[in-house]
């Protein structure tokens, strides 16, 4: 090695060694950076594809949750009678509010669980950081977010419901739910590749990742004391709290929504480094 | 010593096959085997947990490119080009050794990477683009020469799943020429595509070798090796064997591929190809259909290749290139040369075919037949990896026996081939 050293002329800007890294690797902001483009054009065809294929278009991204809604009025609401916390908001735009996070998060993480397997093709083929592509398959659900917020914004108006101050920290609550998608799904992608058969785990664990999110009932429905804070520290919790505190002004979530950033935020690091960990070994199993 | 743009010092990859490391697994046979462990420890101890072999796809190479430089590398399928070019571009990384680069980096393990079918020809060349490393203002400002070098124009807008593959490998490769990497990594993207298109994209990649930029190419494309690097490689069962000038190192190859002589068989498993079309085996016969070394010009001899086909694709061309002994092409033939109506009726299965070669044309010597088969403009199956070999025996000039030979013949004519040619007075003979 020392005489590989000592000859060693390659001396330029761009000098790069590849060897075998071993145990956990460091995160290389700074490349990611670089790679910021492929990011953006990846999302775009994301994004634009999406669209293309559905026969109806963006039009799919509003009339979905608008759908889920009715259906969840009808059902749980009239039928089984669960109430909004507050008598000046309708159950219908109390459960719409819930509908926006919970729908970016559950379609992050179906795009993203298998866009590892599914962009094989560039893995096997091209260099680029592989994070770029579960980074992109949840971005590209800010789109749809963007369309239902609007539907919710006439949602609100038709039900007379004015926004309240709390709307100027809605943008924190986007990224919160951003970084929960991203280090659930940084996880699942890692592991389908490495275990083809997490593709169809997914859409059962979202199923039941719902019924314990309060996207149909508020959380005052969970026994204040330690089963409320065991539905805490399920990180979609704080986020939809905090959809619904930033929006329709309801009590601020308080004490469980720090549970819930401070297990996003260990779910994401722990994401990022396992990602980093795994990745040196897609192209090869992919 | 001081112009080195890569090079590899000791570099390896190994592979673990069978065992529980191949490829993906499956959670439900990782939990199922982490169940299973301990019963199996307890019925035998002391025997292996699990049975894995390692495959050194790559080992102890070492490698000096200098900026400006070709370097071509050839070997056969499963001789570990591909890993090499894999490892040289970072797409996987070495379990040993080490690569050092000075320069910006491209390479082509394909074309069309990342190509979507539902977005447009426009869309597709920025998408590309920026996955071969472009960014935004390179793709706009290089946005006309690309759709001038494809030739697409009017299906500018289009859906790329509308066009035809030709067209499809014309955008893709119009997108790869742009790039300007000092290093530019190649793996025989040049073999799609019609043969106008193939020349210019030769062409386009001796520009860039001959702009100063440094060149790796893979490629089965013996011609092309030769006319675009200076230097080869060899590599066989993932070791290098051979180095040095590049139409030396063609020429040692393509002998030692011959070695086989005038037959070669493929066990199921080995066979080149892949799922759908392998190759079965490859015969140089004489006039009575035996498997010949020697083949006498004074007959017509058959070149026959088996294919075992799963289905039969559409566009399937199935050819292969005469060359000489030196790698010099004499002829290409495919199949599907003459109208639909002329052409062998493949089915599923096994399929012999033959081609008749005339008699009388070849001269003396060694010449080697490269077995080619490929989906027309789409993709290559088989590709010149494997080849057979025969010895030519130039006794057409006396087969003839109301030919006497001529007094002036010469034994040993030079050129590739020897036909005799009709000769006539056409005007001449009354001298004023």
């Amino acid at each position: 090695m020392n005489a590989v050293l000592k000859t060693n002329t390659l001396v330029d800007d761009n000098f790069v060694v590849y060897e075998r890294k071993r145990g956990w690797v460091a995160l290389d902001v700074r490349e990611l950076w670089k790679y910021r483009e492929l990011l953006y054009f990846l999302t775009w065809r994301d994004i634009l594809v999406r669209y293309k294929q559905a026969v109806i278009g963006v039009a799919w991204a509003a009339l979905q949750p608008l759908l889920t809604m009715i259906v969840f009025t009808v059902v749980f609401n009239m039928a089984l009678g669960i109430k909004s916390p507050a008598s000046t908001i309708p159950y219908a735009v109390f459960s719409f509010t819930g509908l926006l996070p919970w729908n970016f998060f559950s379609g992050a993480l179906a795009r993203s669980g298998v866009s590892l397997v599914g962009n094989a093709n560039l893995l096997t083929k091209v260099y680029f950081p592989r994070l770029v592509i579960p980074i992109s398959a949840v971005l590209a659900g800010l789109v749809d977010l963007a369309i239902s917020f609007l539907v919710l914004i006439g949602l609100m108006a038709a039900y007379g419901i004015a926004p309240t101050w709390n709307a100027f920290y809605l943008p924190f609550f986007v990224v919160l739910a951003f970084a929960t998608a991203l280090a659930i799904s940084l996880w699942l992608s890692a592991l389908n590749v490495l275990y083809r058969d997490v593709q169809y785990i997914i859409p059962f664990l979202v199923q039941l990742w719902m019924f314990v999110s309060p996207v149909i009932y508020p959380i005052e429905k969970i026994p204040a004391g330690p089963l409320r804070a065991a539905f805490a520290l399920n990180p979609m919790t704080g986020v939809i709290g905090g959809f619904r505190w930033a929006l329709l002004g309801q009590q601020f979530p308080g004490g469980y929504m720090w549970i819930s950033v401070a297990v996003v935020a260990v779910l994401l690091v722990g994401g990022l480094f396992y990602f980093k960990r795994m990745e040196r070994v897609f192209a090869d199993v992919v | 010593m001081t112009d080195v743009a890569l090079r590899t010092v000791g570099l390896g990859k190994m592979y673990h096959i069978g065992g529980e490391r191949q490829a993906y697994r499956t959670l439900r046979d990782t939990i199922a085997q982490a169940a299973k462990r301990p019963i199996e420890r307890i019925r035998h101890p002391g025997a292996a947990t699990h049975t894995s072999e390692e495959l050194w796809a790559l080992r102890d190479i070492d490698l000096e490119v200098r900026h400006g430089e070709a370097l071509g590398i050839i070997g056969r399928n499963g001789a570990g080009k591909s890993t090499l070019l894999k490892v040289l571009s970072r797409i996987t990384e070495p379990s040993e050794g080490r690569v050092e680069i000075a320069g910006r980096v491209s390479s082509l393990l394909d074309v069309g990477t990342g190509f979507h079918p539902e977005l447009t020809g426009r869309e597709n060349i920025q998408l590309n683009g920026a996955i071969l490393g472009m960014t935004r203002a390179e793709i706009k400002r290089k946005f006309d020469e690309i759709v001038e070098f494809s030739e697409i124009g009017g299906f500018l807008d289009t859906p790329v799943k509308r066009y035809s593959s030709g067209m499809y490998v014309r955008l893709a490769f119009a997108v790869a020429a742009q790039l300007e990497p000092e290093i530019l990594i190649v793996d025989e993207v040049l073999a799609v595509g019609d043969a106008g298109f193939q020349k210019r994209c030769l062409g386009k990649m001796e520009d860039v070798a001959g702009q100063g930029r440094t060149v790796l190419f893979v490629s089965h494309n013996m011609m092309a090796i030769r006319s675009l690097c200076t230097r080869a490689v060899e590599l066989d069962a993932g070791r290098i064997i051979n180095s040095g000038e590049s139409s030396k190192v063609v020429v040692d190859y393509l002998a030692r591929q011959a070695e086989a002589g005038a037959e070669a068989k493929w066990p199921a498993g080995e066979r080149p190809g892949d799922d759908g079309v392998q190759l079965v085996s490859m015969q140089v016969v004489d006039s009575a259909g035996e498997v010949a070394d020697l083949v006498a010009t004074s007959r017509p001899f058959g070149v026959r290749i088996e294919v075992d086909l799963a289905s039969v694709p559409e566009d399937l061309c199935i050819g292969f290139d005469l060359a000489t002994g030196d790698g010099s092409l004499v002829l290409r033939s495919y199949q599907s040369d003459l109208g639909p109506r002329r052409w062998p009726k493949l089915t599923p299965g096994p399929n012999q075919l033959e081609c008749t070669i005339p008699a009388g044309i070849l001269n003396n010597g060694r010449y080697v037949v490269l077995p080619r088969v490929c989906i027309h403009n789409v993709r290559w199956i088989v590709h010149s990896e494997a080849a057979v070999s025969f010895e030519v025996h130039r006794d057409h000039v006396e087969a003839d026996p109301d030919d006497a030979r001529s007094p002036y013949a010469q034994i040993i004519r030079p050129g590739i081939i020897a036909p005799i040619l009709d000769w006539n007075l056409v005007s001449g003979g009354a001298h004023a």
